[in-house]
Formats: structure tokens, sequence, C-alpha cells
């Protein structure tokens, strides 16, 4: 087991193709570290320079405490899962474990132990002598999964492994996999574009986008103070209220009247943008105390909760979460209150978090 | 190993269920085109029918007029002549034949050793100007084979491969690897290169991750490239006429030819040849057949 540091990582494809930009990671031993991002941002290409797949341009790889940059990818002792699970199709699932271990040359009896041992965690007893071509998609994952703990290696891989699931199933495994996970205390490096996944599993989540690292924290920080506007729009769902606001008399001012407390250390010449949770407002009834006056535009009826979109001093996209018990009717006039603690506030040129 | 070669076309084509006649209309009309279909049948399978009877019919019956078509003593007299000569050894034909075996069997293997890396190569690298190589592979066979007879009759006669099997196995391998490089891309595609990824992290080398997994996977695909190239190089005429001439080197198809321009032609031999010439051939087609309708009707190997 190890932690793997990556250091200014730059990737450009021969095709020109700059895929990762700058990135920074500093990720802990026995870490479950996930890596977050809209499709294109560079994601697989990390992982796959991490893994020894891909050569970076320039920048560092260390896996413990070896420099693995020249290292090809059997030596870096990491295992990896793909989307597509990349089982070999002409292997019975049994096989498929234990040709790792083969290629190790490890004596016969301690691979068959290893694969026992597998196939147990992964629960595979059943599916031990089939062809892939015989397995579900998610029992195809289990033993993909199955394949990369054999090795004990000193980090898993995975990109994006639970992708071709669906939504049931990805939610088991998603929690199979953070249990196994902390079970082993291997060091894990999860990649996804799905931020339920990454706030469910991770430890730490890093987001990236356009090659750049934009954010890296537990779930909890990156969810209360996205650190960029792109951030702010990426995590949550439905994502954070972007509102303008001016600085009054050391408070913060919306178009449309709601005055929000400002965090400290605000600068006072710059165009701002507070970023307000859907569950830090609330819908009243107009003129209820401490409100200001918005429209509904519609409501979103989800069962447990409901999804206001109120029309608020001319933006009309304001997302307020409620319970299910309240009810307003569309385009009936309301009142709008700040409930939540000091907003997140962002510079709109910059697009970086002020304070 | 057992391969099929069909396993390699994945479910086929998507069929057209309509039946012919609803498509063009009227019922008179699917009559004609059966007519027309089974007189087109009937031109082109003449002459292939005739020569499989002229090759079991007795001489006196080959020669007669008006010609037999049904009441004739059958023999196998020609295709001993095929095997055997008139002393009683082995007959200049049979050396030929086992010429064709070597030079086909040769060159294709050949090509099949260079193209299938070489298809893999361009399939999974990064490469410069990948697709001007590509396309420039591609250009070799743009023209007929036969407009450089003479430049390779030229320089062959330099370096001294005139009247060689060795002229003959390399030319058809080099006209036999662009083809199997093309072909070969394809099924190389469609490998997922996770495979190899896979098997690198695993412990292997790039190389070794290439010949455990993916090759196993290509078997089907290399085995229809390899008769592919295999009846290019059987059914090869011009190169070999021209390039060699002693009957111990001669393939095949120019020593059939020859049997015909004496004084007397043996016909029922001719025929007998022919026969034992295009059975291979057959058993080839009919294993790639899938592939061959592919080729014919989209005018691409395969997607
Ligand atoms: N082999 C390659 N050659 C050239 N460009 C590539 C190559 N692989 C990826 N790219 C490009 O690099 C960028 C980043 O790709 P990457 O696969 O790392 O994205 P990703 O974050 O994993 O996206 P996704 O969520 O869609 O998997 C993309 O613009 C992609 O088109
Ligand atoms: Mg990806």
């Amino acid at each position: 087991m190890a932690g793997i540091e990556v250091t200014a990582l730059h990737k450009r494809y021969p095709d020109g193709t700059v895929a990762v930009d700058h990135v920074d990671l500093s990720i802990g031993d026995g870490e479950l570290f996930v890596m977050l991002g809209p499709s294109g941002c560079g994601k697989t290409t990390t992982l796959r320079a991490i893994a020894g797949l891909e050569r970076q341009t320039t920048g560092d790889i260390r896996i413990g405490d070896t420099l693995v940059n020249d290292l090809p990818p059997a030596e870096r002792d990491i295992a990896m899962v793909f989307q597509f699970y990349a089982l070999y199709p002409h292997l019975r699932t049994r096989d498929n474990l234990a040709f790792p271990l083969r290629a190790e040359g490890l004596p016969k009896s301690e691979v068959h132990k290893r694969v026992e041992e597998a196939a147990r965690l992964m629960r595979l007893g059943p599916l031990m002598d089939r062809r892939p071509r015989r397995l579900s998609g998610g029992e195809q994952q289990r033993v993909a999964l199955a394949r990369a703990l054999v090795r004990r290696p000193r980090a898993f891989l995975m990109d994006e492994p639970l992708t071709n699931l669906d939504a049931e199933l990805r939610a088991d495994m998603r929690t199979e996999i953070k249990h196994l996970q902390g079970q082993l205390g291997t060091t894990m490096v999860y990649v996804t574009h799905d931020q339920v996944e990454a706030m469910s599993l991770g430890h730490r989540i890093a987001i990236l986008n356009k090659g750049r690292v934009e954010q890296i924290g537990t779930p909890l920080e990156v969810y209360d103070r996205p650190a960029s506007l792109f951030c702010a729009e990426f995590i949550g769902s439905p994502p954070m209220n972007l509102i303008e606001v001016e600085v009054v008399d050391g408070k913060l001012h919306s178009k449309g009247g709601l005055v929000l407390t400002p965090p400290p250390g605000l600068p006072r010449d710059r165009s701002l943008v507070a970023g307000v949770r859907p569950e830090a407002l609330e819908v009243t009834e107009p003129g209820a105390e401490g409100s200001v006056p918005a429209r509904v535009v519609s409501a979103e009826g989800l069962g447990d909760e409901v999804i206001y979109v109120v029309d608020h001093g001319g933006q009309r996209d304001v997302r307020v979460r409620m319970p299910p018990t309240v009810r307003f009717a569309t385009d009936a006039s309301v009142g709008l209150r700040h409930s939540g603690g000091t907003p997140a506030v962002y510079d709109v040129h910059t697009e970086d978090l002020v304070a | 190993m057992a391969v099929s070669v069909d396993d390699a076309v994945s479910a086929g084509p998507v069929r057209d269920h309509t039946p012919p006649a609803r498509r063009f209309g009227g019922r008179g009309r699917a009559v004609l085109e059966v007519a027309l279909l089974t007189v087109l049948a009937v031109v082109m399978l003449f002459p292939v029918l005739w020569m499989v009877e002229t090759s079991i019919k007795e001489n006196r019956d080959v020669y007669a007029i008006p010609a037999k078509f049904f009441d004739f003593k059958v023999t196998v007299d020609h295709f001993k002549d095929v095997f055997v000569s008139s002393s009683g050894g082995r007959s200049g034909l049979s050396v030929s034949f086992l010429n064709s075996v070597v030079v086909a069997g040769v060159s294709t293997v050949l090509a099949t050793v260079l193209g299938v890396p070489a298809a893999w190569a361009y399939s999974r690298f990064a490469l410069k100007a990948k697709k001007d190589q590509l396309f420039f592979i591609l250009s070799t066979r743009f023209m007929p084979p036969v407009v450089v007879v003479i430049p390779i009759f030229l320089m062959y006669r330099q370096v001294g491969l005139i009247d060689t099997q060795l002229g003959l196995i390399l030319i058809y391998t080099a006209f036999n690897v662009p083809f199997t490089i093309w072909m070969m891309k394809g099924f190389v595609d469609e490998v997922p290169a996770e495979y190899e990824d896979a098997a690198m992290l695993d412990g292997y080398t790039r190389l070794q991750a290439f010949w455990k997994f993916t090759l196993p996977l290509l078997v089907p695909g290399i085995a229809a490239t390899a008769v592919f190239a295999l009846i290019f190089s059987w059914n090869e005429f011009v190169f070999a006429i021209f390039l060699t001439s002693s009957d111990d080197v001669r393939t095949a198809p120019p020593a059939i030819a020859g049997l015909i321009g004496g004084t007397t032609v043996d016909w029922g031999l001719v025929a007998a040849s022919s026969v034992v010439f295009a059975v291979p051939v057959l058993v080839f087609a009919y294993l790639v057949r899938r592939h061959l309708v592919a080729g014919v009707t989209l005018g691409a190997v395969r997607r």
C-alpha cells in the first residue's frame, strides 16, 4: 500500500490535444480519492498516466516513495478496473482471476488460495466456471473488481467502473466498493463524472475541469464551499443558486432585495455572486417576516421534497428545496427567505471564491 | 484448434426480409427475375459442369460429335494422368501443383506474419502521419498488378530471381501484405485495447499482452484474411507465367495453360487438372463465403 503523488502533470497527445493541462494531486495512503469532472476533462488520461499506460508529457508521478515516471505498468504494482470490464473473453471467471497471479509466477496453492479469497469477498461462488459472455453487466464488474484485488496491489485505479450498470445496481456496487476499500485499506483512485457517486464514495474529491484541478476537499467542503463558479455549478442537484449581489452597508444585497450576511474579508470593488444552496432558501407566504417578494415559476414534486423554481428580482431560475408538506401553486406570489448561514461569494470575472 | 472463420463475422449484415416480388411490384416481375437468373446461372455454370464432365469422360466420348451429355463412359484415367506420368513416375503437373502449394502457402504465411503485427501497430499506436501511411499502403493496390510485370521482370533478372520459387513468393507476399494490413486492422480495431491495458497492468509486456490476449481473439480474422491471401496467390497467373519458365519451378496455372497449344490437345487432362486446381479454392471460398459476400456487396471488406 502506498500513497500517490502527482506533480505538475501535463499530457499532450500526439495530435495536439492537451488532455491534462496541470494537475497536482497528493493522495494519502489508504485513501479513497475520487476524481470528478465533466466528460473530456482529462480524468481518464490522468488515471492512465498513473497506471503507466500513457506517458505524461511533463510532470512527475510517485507511488509510495518511488518515482514511477519511467516504470512500465507491470512494475508499478497497481490494479485498474475499466469502464468496459476487460475480462478476457476466452477465460472462465476462475482463470480470469488467476491470470494476474500466474503472470507473477506465484505457486499454484497460493494462486488457488487468493482466487478463493477474492471470490468469497465478491461473492462469485456460482459464477466461477462461466465465461464473461454468460455474465450480466453487474456480475462482470464484480469479477473485474475481484481480479483487481487478487493481486493485493499497492493501489486500485477505477475508471468509471459503474457507468454501464443500471441505477439500482450502481448504488449497490457503490456501497460494496466503499465497504471493500475500507476493509482492505488499500489506496484507491476512483474516477467518475457522477457527483452522487463522488460524494458518497470519496474521502476526498478532486474536481477537474479542462485538464486542471478546480478544487480538492472532503465531500462536505466541496459541497459547502465550492472553490469556483464551475464547482458551484457542478456539485449539487439542483445546483447552487448563483445570485448577483452588491455590498451595501456591510451586507450583501441582491437585486430582488434579498439581504445576506457576508463572509468576512470581502473586497468591495468587484462584481460579486453569492452561491446559495437551494436548501438555504425558503418559500414563504407573501409578506412573511424577513422575506422578499418572489413568484413561483414551476414546482417539481419529487415525493420526498419539492423543488420550487422562483422568479426573484428578474432572476427566473432561483431554486428552493422545500419539504413536500408545503404547497404553492405555479405563478403564485410568494415570499423568499434566506435561512442558511453565510454564503460563498465569487468574483464574476475570475470565477473564483473570494470569501 | 477448431476455428470457424464465420465466428469473425458478428450477427451478419442486416437482412432484407421483403420478398423481391413485393419490393418491385407484380408477380410477373418476379417470374421474369427468376427466369433471367436461371439463364444467367446456366450460362455461368455450364462451362464448370462441362469441365467436370469432361474430366471423367473416356477420351472417345470427349471428342464425340455430337457431344455426349449423359450417356458417356466414366473413367478416372485423366485424374491419374494429372499425378502420374506415362512412364510411371511423377507427372510434370503434379510437380506444378506442389510448387503452387509451396508458393501460395509460404507467401500467405509471410504476408500474415508481417501484416498482422503491422495491423496491430497501426490500430493501437499513435504514429506520425498514420493516415497517410495507411493510404500509401492501400494505394499499392490501386493499380492492377499486371502494370508492374515488366519492371519486376527486369529487376528480377538483375538480382537473379527469375525462374525461382523465391521470386514468386516475394512478389505474392508483397501483394498480400497491404491487403492483410487493411483487413486485419479492421479486426484489431474491434478488439478493445483494454484487454492489453489490463494485461500490462497484470505484469505482461506490451508484446506479451498482444501475443497472449489480443492474438487469440484475432484468430478467426487471421484465418479469413489468410484464406483471401491464399486464394490470390493460388490463382495468380500473370506473374507466374512471366517470371518462371522451367517445369520444376512453374506453378499450376501456367502449367495447365501450357497443356493447350500443341497440335493435339488432351482435353480430358486439361479438364481433370483444372478440377484438381479449382477444388482447394472452392473449399476455401466456401469457408470465407460471408466475407466474400460482404466484400462484393459493400465494396469494402468489412466495416
Ligand atoms: N489517444 C488520444 N489521442 C488524442 N486525444 C485524446 C486521446 N485520448 C483522449 N483524448 C482527448 O483528451 C481529452 C481528455 O480525455 P479523457 O479521456 O482523459 O477525458 P475524461 O475526463 O476521461 O472524459 P470521459 O468522462 O468522457 O471519460 C479529451 O478531449 C479527449 O478527446
Ligand atoms: Mg474517461
